[in-house]
């Protein structure tokens, strides 16, 4: 569904922070992606959507290529892109109800979104996410009287509303205690599950990641160096992607699934 | 709990102010008075309009400012202005500083308190022009008048921010140097002077500045400065010259400002 | 800071080296050198007679200034409300042209660089240089004495003031809140709308009623030029030597400033 060709992006500065990336992800995969601080994870998902524009390569999604679009078909397509960020990024002084909701403004025209006169099917379907998500009794609270968890699924229900075939997920739980950072990890998850979607998640917590996902990719200087399976990640393999460290200790923290906060993410 | 129970939710942009009646009675009592603004507006729109062939030629002026056939004006006016300023800034920055100590809480006793906000508020409300006409009255015509009232504008101006920034200071490296059984102009000049200097100069540049733009209008009442110039080039309907003035002082404010944003970064 | 050994092999401590303390140095002689050369020159433009004098002659007005004429008041309500108006509507016109200017100005909003932010930089600094008593001087000129002109003035010197700091808290907005509307597939108005428009809402509202205080202060001076308010009560009580008048003026001023201020803190303390 989604494919990456060769794809690059240097910076002005001259960094080379992604060195012709290839990528192919199928529907209703859910990809994590691992690597340290500098590797590009950040730059690839904004390549795809072209919060930063790339420098060559190609963006296919479901056989449309991105890269060349105009302004006006690249917003078409990323309305079926859905991003979650590391710091919620929800418009604070809007109410939650707002922020959800303008995860259709690409869907309506300005006046309508101005006025704040969605049709009532989004209104509809905003509400079906809060409560989903587990906050339909703060839709009109404004953002910043919200925890980071409760944002967090703001954000996430507000990437949801867009209808989108492939999720991005830049870091979602980097500004999360562990606890709320499993539940939303398995939050997206299950979501993803439950429609299909593809995602993309950065992530920096290798345990976290093999907890949850079916595939893993490693990135390192703006290269894939590791794309399989979470379980065959082993020392060696981490060592390549972060440099040399103890890694058997992260690794067995997998193990010990705490089966007891399953369903408190309701 | 599913879709059935939501499907008909509607949904509205919550209000900012909550009570009803105190939101419809601001908003109406908004328009009543606008209305009534506008009613006591009774523009003489003849006027105006034989005025827009005037405005369009001041304009046309820009095009071709008269920098010469006042030229000894303009530079005994300019000169002025530059020596009211640069005297003023000096002698409010010099004042200043004893009462911006004094009218900052946590350094200054309560009575010294008190009397220095008392200046300070007293040299807030009264406009520059104001002062000056007073002055003028009272010292004679000349930027001696001039210089009094923009020394007397800058007590207010800086006083307040400095007091305020000493108020602000960490407590903490205050505190620490009063542990060194420092004496009260020991803990001034270590626990609170450090802190407050880069502002001051920040502020003292921008106050350079004011001085300069309000030294252009006091002329107008005998102050001394350009204003004077500029005065009599408007009622001659000299727009050239009028243009060539107003030029060179957007001119030295652009200046007068890159040069306190250098110093600024500097400090930083 | 400069450590040095001197010649008994001993360390000296200095907070500044020999060079940075000469230049201070220097700076400091050039500065003293410049202001007294100022002083000296306003020194001789100056009547020293009259200065000497002027303790006198200030008790001379201030005796023949008390008690003020509290009478004269009836005839002053009008140029105040006036004088409110010019401030007020002055402020709103202002705003009018602030804000596009400012989102001109702004790095992260201007549509060009070079085509739309340089011009509304020159609007800004050349509204911002001007006084509003020049601007008043200008616009009786062109259009003639009275309240318009007045207000036109207050309108014209305030552009700059409100699109400068408009355009500064355009510029520190939360970036992450502008690409997370823009993820959405969002248009350039609604990104507008919805990512930058909330964010600068409080300093907006604070801005203006900030500068409502300073044009309430402003515009009490005006009508010296001609320009409406009660600034014209004050000129020609002041042409006849009205010196009871003239004190009613001023305090009816200084009322009227200390009130808009205690207003512009309350409002602005609100929303906060």
């Amino acid at each position: 569904m989604l494919h990456l060709n060769k794809l690059t992006k240097q910076y002005a500065t001259g960094d080379m922070a992604l060195k012709s990336v290839e990528l192919e992800i199928p529907k209703g995969q859910v990809v994590a992606l691992i690597g340290p601080s500098g590797a590009g994870k950040s730059t690839l998902i904004r390549c795809i959507n072209r919060l930063v524009e790339p420098t060559s390569g190609s963006v296919i999604l479901n056989g449309k290529e991105l890269t060349k679009l105009g302004s006006g078909a690249l917003r078409q397509a990323r309305r079926r892109m859905g991003m979650i960020f590391q710091e919620y990024a929800l418009v604070e002084r809007l109410t939650v109800m707002e922020n959800v909701l303008s995860g259709r403004l690409g869907y309506v025209g300005f006046w309508r979104s101005f006025l704040r006169k969605y049709p009532q099917s989004d209104v509809d379907e905003a509400f079906r996410l809060l409560e989903r998500v587990g906050l339909d009794h703060m839709a009109d609270k404004r953002a910043d009287e919200l925890s980071g968890g409760q944002r967090q699924r703001v954000g996430i229900a507000r990437a949801l509303i867009q209808d989108p075939e492939l999720l991005l997920v830049d870091e979602p739980t980097a500004s999360l205690d562990p606890k709320t950072s499993r539940q939303i990890m398995r939050l997206i998850c299950e979501l993803c599950a439950e429609r299909n979607l593809a995602a993309i998640i950065n992530i920096h917590d290798v345990a976290l990641a093999q907890m949850f996902v079916q595939r893993v990719i490693g990135l390192r200087f703006g290269e894939v160096v590791y794309d399989g399976p979470p379980d065959q990640l082993k020392p060696d393999i981490l060592t390549e992607i972060y440099g040399e460290e103890d890694w058997e200790a992260t690794i067995e923290a997998i193990d010990e699934d705490d089966e007891a906060e399953q369903g408190a993410v309701a | 709990m599913n879709a059935s129970m939501t499907a008909s939710r509607k949904w509205r942009k919550p209000p900012m102010i909550k009570n009803p009646l105190m939101r419809w009675g601001l908003i109406s009592g908004c328009l009543i008075y606008l209305v009534l603004a506008f009613g006591s507006f009774d523009v003489n729109w003849a006027r105006v309009y034989e005025g827009l062939d005037r405005g369009w030629q001041f304009i046309l002026a820009f095009s071709k400012p008269d920098f010469l056939s006042r030229k000894s004006d303009i530079i005994d006016g300019m000169a002025e202005s530059a020596i009211m300023t640069i005297t003023s800034t000096a002698c409010g920055i010099l004042i200043s500083i004893p009462i911006g100590l004094g009218a900052a809480r946590n350094i200054a006793p309560l009575p010294v308190y008190l009397v220095c906000r008392g200046v300070i508020a007293i040299s807030r409300a009264l406009h520059e022009i104001i002062v000056a006409i007073l002055l003028v009255a009272i010292f004679g015509f000349g930027p001696f008048a001039g210089f009094v009232t923009l020394s007397f504008a800058t007590i207010g101006f800086l006083a307040k921010l400095l007091a305020e920034d000493i108020e602000d200071t960490d407590r903490s490296q205050a505190e620490a140097i009063k542990a060194t059984g420092a004496s009260w102009w020991q803990w001034v000049t270590y626990g609170i002077q450090p802190q407050v200097m880069p502002r001051l100069i920040g502020l003292s540049m921008y106050r350079l500045d004011i001085n300069f733009r309000e030294s252009a209008i006091l002329g107008l009442v005998g102050a001394g400065g350009i204003g004077a110039t500029l005065n009599t080039a408007f009622d001659r309907y000299e727009f050239d010259t009028a243009a060539a003035i107003i030029i060179m002082i957007i001119v030295i404010v652009m200046f007068l400002e890159y040069l306190s944003g250098v110093i600024r970064a500097r400090l930083q | 800071m400069a450590v040095s050994i001197n010649k008994n092999g001993q360390k000296i401590w200095a907070v500044r080296d020999r060079n940075a303390q000469l230049t201070r140095w220097f700076v400091y002689f050039v500065t003293v050198a410049v202001i007294m050369y100022c002083w000296q020159t306003i020194s001789e433009a100056t009547t020293w007679f009259f200065v000497l004098d002027a303790p006198r002659i200030a008790g001379d007005i201030g005796g023949r200034a008390m008690p003020p004429k509290w009478s004269y008041i009836n005839e002053l309500w009008k140029p105040l409300w006036d004088t409110i108006n010019i401030a007020t509507i002055g402020t709103v016109l202002s705003l009018i042209i602030a804000v596009p200017v400012a989102f001109m100005a702004a790095r992260n909003t201007t549509p060009h660089q070079k085509l739309c932010r340089a011009p509304a930089l020159l609007i800004i600094v050349s509204s911002r240089s001007i006084n509003s008593l020049i601007w008043a001087l200008l616009l009786v000129a062109i259009i003639g004495p009275g309240i318009f002109a007045g207000t036109i003035a207050i309108a014209l010197r305030s552009i700059g003031f409100c699109a400068k700091l408009l355009y500064e808290a355009i510029e520190e907005i939360d970036e992450k809140q502008v690409e997370a509307i823009t993820a959405t597939g969002a248009s350039r108005w609604q990104v507008m709308a919805y990512a930058i428009v909330p964010q600068i809402m409080p300093s907006f509202a604070g801005i203006s009623v900030f500068r409502w205080d300073i044009n309430i202060r402003e515009s009490t001076v005006l009508g010296l030029v001609g320009a409406g308010g009660i600034g014209l009560q004050m000129q020609s009580s002041l042409n006849v030597l009205a010196w009871p008048q003239v004190s009613l003026i001023l305090l009816v001023i200084f009322a009227a400033v200390i009130l808009s201020e205690m207003v512009s803190a309350k409002v602005r303390a609100a929303i906060i």
